[in-house]
């Protein structure tokens, strides 16, 4: 009896998680970037695999349960042993596993191993606790030096620049908010003030955490307008659950006139 | 190997007085006892963590009593303040993995039934084994002394990142002097492990009774045997990385603290240091824990699970043990993964994955051999074999998130939700967790002579096991989503429509919590109240059955024990105990 | 009554109104002590007063309430007054200024800024720490290290009790910031005597400050201090004015 109960509990079990991973009841938001369908490929793919081995898995181990409850049988093993479960383990995992390594690298080289377009709108990206401020480079395209011990953040020095001495500075856009142009490529380049962050944006399917010390890039493109959340999934400190920045993706008309605004607020 | 008798090795007189029988005891059934003992503390306190936290994330402006009365700083007025809520979940995460997963189905029960399962009197070494737990216990009372001290437990995680856990104090609340203790607190764990380990290794090899070959040794004992390999490399790099920890916070040193650092306003005096070379250095060790963690838990499953469908398992002792080795070695080399968005190269993201999704190989062959004998078994569904059973689905459900989690591609997007939250509570955590029952409920007879109540066994079993997948799956739903891990609240647009869901997974911890109070009571209550034992109430046929329950001081009452059998062998529905001389067996 | 027994009656009450009179009166010098008033400007062009992106925490805005919120490093009225600046006596006090304020002073945390920007307390006197924001502040103070002044970190959750301390130290001034929003700052002075806070107007005044010759400071966070010789005289309020130079 108690053999029934368990294959009809972990059958329950398996059909309300199939249907709520099916139904997609909580699920990825909408993809808005170039590389993400290739990401967002790689996870169907690995629902389907996953799912089936999963299914497959509990289900045979209900049936068992079922079936075999003690019932004075001679007790024999499978035909054939264990041989033909390593052969499966082998060859079906074996070659499933390794398929999604090979067919996965794609998604992933997308992010990581396609150089950045080198018209790409340059954007600097600073992570301390507990907020995110952005840099952009300003008419002269470039970005002024960074001094730590310039940084005031209470008089919203954030980034510890010094226009009175660095004229690469002098023009340089601070804002608290990430906007940028939709479908122009983007680089980023994401440093710490002071301890581990992260850069993570569902929509984008981008996730980077800044290191201490490094000054790390990752490039994108986003296909669609809208204000989306950066939120921070590297353990910070008590703010870690309040860092966060609006990402705006601009018609760029609008992200001219945004910027422009920034500008003058400087 | 010489198979020699290791009585006289041994043999020291039994112990006089109750200092040096129950609590300075060189005995090593006390010390399994007592680190048997110490885990269930140790769990218990690590779950009334999780219920505190549980709460608050279902209830963020619910006043808690009892937490003020635990940190006014933490908790004024009984709100938990958002540094209290990361110092929770750090020791949770803590005390979970180390005294309790590590420590009770390897330590507890290795100590108790190893010695016994290879025919010996005792541990190689008594009186190390009884310095290592006494150190375990010494590394527990500082992670409870964080609870304590003004500044209270750090909050930078169970994994502690630097630079936030390296810098000391100026990095804010809860990086005072607890993690200072949390750091010495993990050291002296790995020493005490070290020194575990030790015992395990030689134990096994050098005294084993005469005809215990290595073929015949019972799975648990191979799997403490190989866990103990597994333990001594890895806890051997985690305890130099908490000294470097310590002197990063203490002496100075800029280990994993890189140069040009402000923090609260002031520039941090360090450089050179690499934060990442903190991640290498913890997961290096931190893979191999979660296996570590795990193998004894298949020991303890393939060593019940025969005795309940009186068979031996499909591929006998070869294939199991043979796969527990394979996951073991690779356990070394898939570090990575838990780093594939850490800044590390990305090309390093392919060469972790690889392995990682290759470790897959070894355990659906241990899966599929667990799930496959059951095939045309006689199965008795007694409260071990039930844990057995849901031991089996968990892992299953565990392994396969692991899918996910072992591309980069997928990760990207998963990393640091409550995906990997789901996960490593299915795999390490509550897996283990039920193969820990199943061994308490099996080995209980035989450890205290009395039998624990099967109703209440029943009962615990059949809350517990819907639970675990109410609270854990959930999350791995979630994740989904993107809800991201270790937040306080709420507060993100996309966060607040899973509010409700997550009370739904407070509801469901704390209920599973409140069921774990019926094993306590029938531990307890069974303890002085249970039947009396029989030496084999459920027909196993290794070592420890073939003697009495409990066992007498030296383990089998001096008698010669000679081993002609495997541990898995069944005439029918008989036990064929592995003493039985060849000829009472008839055409086997 | 008897004639006698009311004239006892009428000087016992008489007593006792003198008595009650004199009780009532201020303490020891209470007729000798005056005031200092002036006013503090800003000579020459204020920096651009940036305004403060508060979008990271949408909840700042809900208690949001009046112009939009800028740094607050230099605050400048209409005629040149310059607001925030602490004046306080930097030498000779004797001791006889009266007891600390029985009244704590306050600083709110509302619309994700504190209110006041710059607090003027007494060594001693209490300080209550309020949130009146929906969201979670950690009130940092960052006294010098080797001021007296202890060092502490608390995090206030929205609807928790207020925060009570005192200052066992002198410190012009204690820088305040919350970690988890960057852009708050504010000051607490701690000294010891009579004290003004400038207003928008650049006007302060000093109140129950005894005849004496004194050494006046006015400090303010971004151009530093500076100080001017003040006499007063018993029932005479004295007057000093300061003029900071913008960079």
């Amino acid at each position: 009896m108690a053999g029934k109960i368990f294959a009809v509990l972990v059958a329950l079990i398996t059909l309300a998680t199939a249907y709520c991973v099916i139904a997609h009841v909580w699920w990825m938001p909408v993809d808005i970037s170039v590389h993400g369908p290739k990401i967002d490929h790689q996870l169907e793919e690995t629902v389907l695999v996953a799912g089936l081995l999963f299914i497959a898995g509990q289900l045979v181990l209900a049936a068992f349960a079922f079936l075999y409850g003690a019932a004075g049988r001679k007790p024999t093993q499978i035909p054939g042993g264990a041989k033909p479960l390593i052969i499966f383990a082998f060859v079906l995992v074996g070659t499933e596993v390794l398929a999604l390594s090979f067919i996965g690298s794609k998604a992933w080289g997308s992010v990581y191993f396609e150089a950045p377009d080198p018209a790409s709108m340059r954007v600097d990206v600073q992570a301390g606790q507990f907020a995110y401020y952005f840099r952009y480079p300003g008419p002269d395209g470039k970005f002024g030096s960074l001094h730590p011990d310039l940084i005031n953040e209470g008089n919203q020095n954030y980034f510890g620049l010094d226009p009175d001495h660095d004229p690469d500075a002098k023009d340089d856009i601070v804002t608290a908010e990430f906007a940028i142009p939709v479908n122009k490529p983007i680089l980023i380049t994401l440093h710490s003030k002071d301890v581990g962050h992260s850069f993570y944006v569902r929509e984008l399917r981008i996730q980077q955490d800044f290191v201490p010390g490094l000054n790390i890039p990752i490039h994108f493109t986003a296909t669609q307008t809208g204000r989306f959340e950066i939120v921070c999934t590297q353990l910070c400190g008590l703010g870690h659950y309040n860092m966060k920045a609006y990402l705006s993706v601009l018609s760029p008309a609008d992200f001219d006139d945004w910027l422009k605004k920034q500008a003058s607020l400087q | 190997m010489p198979l020699t008798s290791a009585h006289a090795a041994v043999h020291h007189a039994p112990p006089q007085g109750f200092i040096r029988k129950y609590v300075f005891s060189v005995d090593h059934k006390v010390i399994g006892i007592q680190y048997t003992t110490l885990s269930i503390v140790a769990a218990f306190i690590g779950m009334a963590l999780s219920w505190a936290f549980r709460i608050h994330l279902g209830w963020p402006d619910a006043h808690i009593p009892l937490l003020e009365m635990l940190s006014k700083n933490g908790a004024p007025g009984g709100l938990m303040t958002p540094e209290y809520y990361l110092s929770l979940v750090t020791m949770h995460g803590t005390i979970m993995a180390f005294f309790v997963l590590t420590a009770a189905p390897m330590a507890g029960y290795g100590n108790y039934i190893l010695p016994i399962q290879v025919g010996a009197a005792d541990m190689a070494f008594p009186r190390l084994n009884m310095a290592s737990f006494w150190v375990t216990f010494v590394g527990f009372l500082l992670a409870c002394a964080t609870f304590v001290i003004p500044d209270g437990p750090p909050l930078s995680g169970w994994t502690a990142y630097a630079p936030l856990s390296a810098v000391g104090a100026v990095a804010g609340p809860g990086q005072g002097w607890g993690q200072n203790l949390w750091g010495l607190s993990i050291a002296i764990f790995c020493v005490a492990s070290l020194l575990g380990a030790l015992n395990f290794i030689v134990t096994t090899l050098d005294l084993r009774t005469k005809g215990m070959t290595m073929s015949r040794l019972p799975i648990s004992t191979w799997a403490w045997f190989i866990n103990a390999w597994v333990s001594l490399l890895a806890f051997a790099v985690l305890l130099p990385t908490c000294l470097l920890l310590v002197l990063d916070r203490l002496g100075g040193t800029s280990f994993f603290i890189p140069g040009g650092l402000v923090i609260n306003d002031q520039m941090q005096p360090h450089s050179g240091g690499s934060p990442l070379l903190f991640q290498h250095l913890f997961w290096f060790f931190g893979h191999p824990e979660v296996y570590i963690i795990i193998l004894p838990a298949f020991g303890i499953v393939s060593h019940i699970i025969p005795t309940f469908i009186r068979k031996p398992l499909v591929g006998g002792w070869k294939v199991i043990t043979w796969s527990m080795i394979a996951i073991g070695t690779l356990s070394f080399v898939v570090w990575g993964h838990h780093m594939f968005v850490s800044g590390m190269s990305p090309y390093m993201g392919m060469v972790f994955s690889v392995p990682t999704l290759l470790i897959t190989i070894p355990s659906t062959i241990a899966v599929l051999v667990w799930v496959f004998s059951l095939y045309r078994g006689n199965i008795r569904f007694d409260t071990p074999m039930l844990f057995c059973l849901g031991f089996l689905s968990l892992f299953i459900t565990g392994g396969i998130g692991g899918f996910f989690l072992a591309q980069p591609s997928t990760d990207s997007y998963l990393h640091a939700t409550t995906f990997v939250v789901g996960h490593f509570h299915f795999t390490m955590g509550l897996s283990a967790i039920f193969a820990a029952f199943a061994g308490f409920y099996y080995w209980f007879p035989k450890m205290f002579g009395r039998m624990m109540n099967e109703k209440l066994g029943k009962v615990h079993f059949w809350l517990s096991f819907p639970l675990v997948y109410c609270v854990f799956m959930t999350m791995h739903l979630t994740g989904f989503a993107g809800a991201v891990r270790r937040y306080s609240a709420f507060v993100d647009d996309f966060m607040a429509p899973l509010i409700p869901t997550n009370r739904f997974i407070s509801v469901a911890a704390l209920l599973l919590g409140a069921t774990q109070f019926v094993f306590l009571f029938n531990a307890i209550w069974s303890r002085f109240k249970g039947p009396k034992a029989p030496d084999n109430p459920w027909g196993g046929t290794t070592l420890e059955w073939d003697t009495t329950s409990p066992p007498p001081f030296d383990n089998f009452g001096g008698r010669q024990i000679t081993v002609y059998h495997g541990p898995m062998e069944y005439d029918g529905e008989a036990s064929v105990m592995q003493t039985s001389p060849p000829a009472a067996v008839a055409g086997t | 009554m008897k004639t006698q027994h009311r004239i006892a009656l009428l000087t016992l009450c008489l007593l006792v109104l003198a008595l009650a009179l004199l009780r009532s009166a201020p303490s020891v010098g209470a007729a000798a002590t005056s005031q200092i008033t002036g006013t503090v400007k800003l000579d020459g062009q204020a920096p651009h007063a940036k305004p403060i992106d508060m979008s990271k925490d949408p909840a700042c805005a809900q208690t949001r309430s009046g112009a939009p919120p800028t740094t607050e490093n230099v605050v400048v009225g209409g005629n040149g007054g310059l607001a925030n600046v602490v004046i306080y006596i930097s030498q000779g006090l004797t001791g006889n200024e009266g007891a600390t304020p029985s009244q704590p002073a306050t600083i709110d945390q509302k619309g994700c800024v504190y209110v006041p920007h710059v607090v003027a307390m007494n060594v001693g006197q209490h300080l209550t720490v309020l949130n009146n924001d929906k969201t979670a502040h950690n009130i940092h103070p960052q006294p010098n290290p080797t001021g007296g002044n202890a060092q502490w970190n608390k995090s206030q959750t929205a609807g928790s009790a207020p925060i009570d301390v005192s200052w066992t130290n002198e410190e012009v001034a204690i820088p305040v910031k919350c970690n988890i929003h960057p852009w708050m700052r504010a000051f607490i002075a701690v000294v010891k005597g009579p004290f003004g806070l400038s207003d928008e107007t650049g006007s302060f005044k000093l109140d129950n400050v005894p005849a004496g010759t004194y050494t006046l400071t006015a400090w303010q966070e971004t151009y530093g201090t500076q100080t001017q010789k003040v006499t007063v005289a018993a029932g005479k309020p004295a007057s000093a004015d300061f003029t900071f130079k913008a960079k």
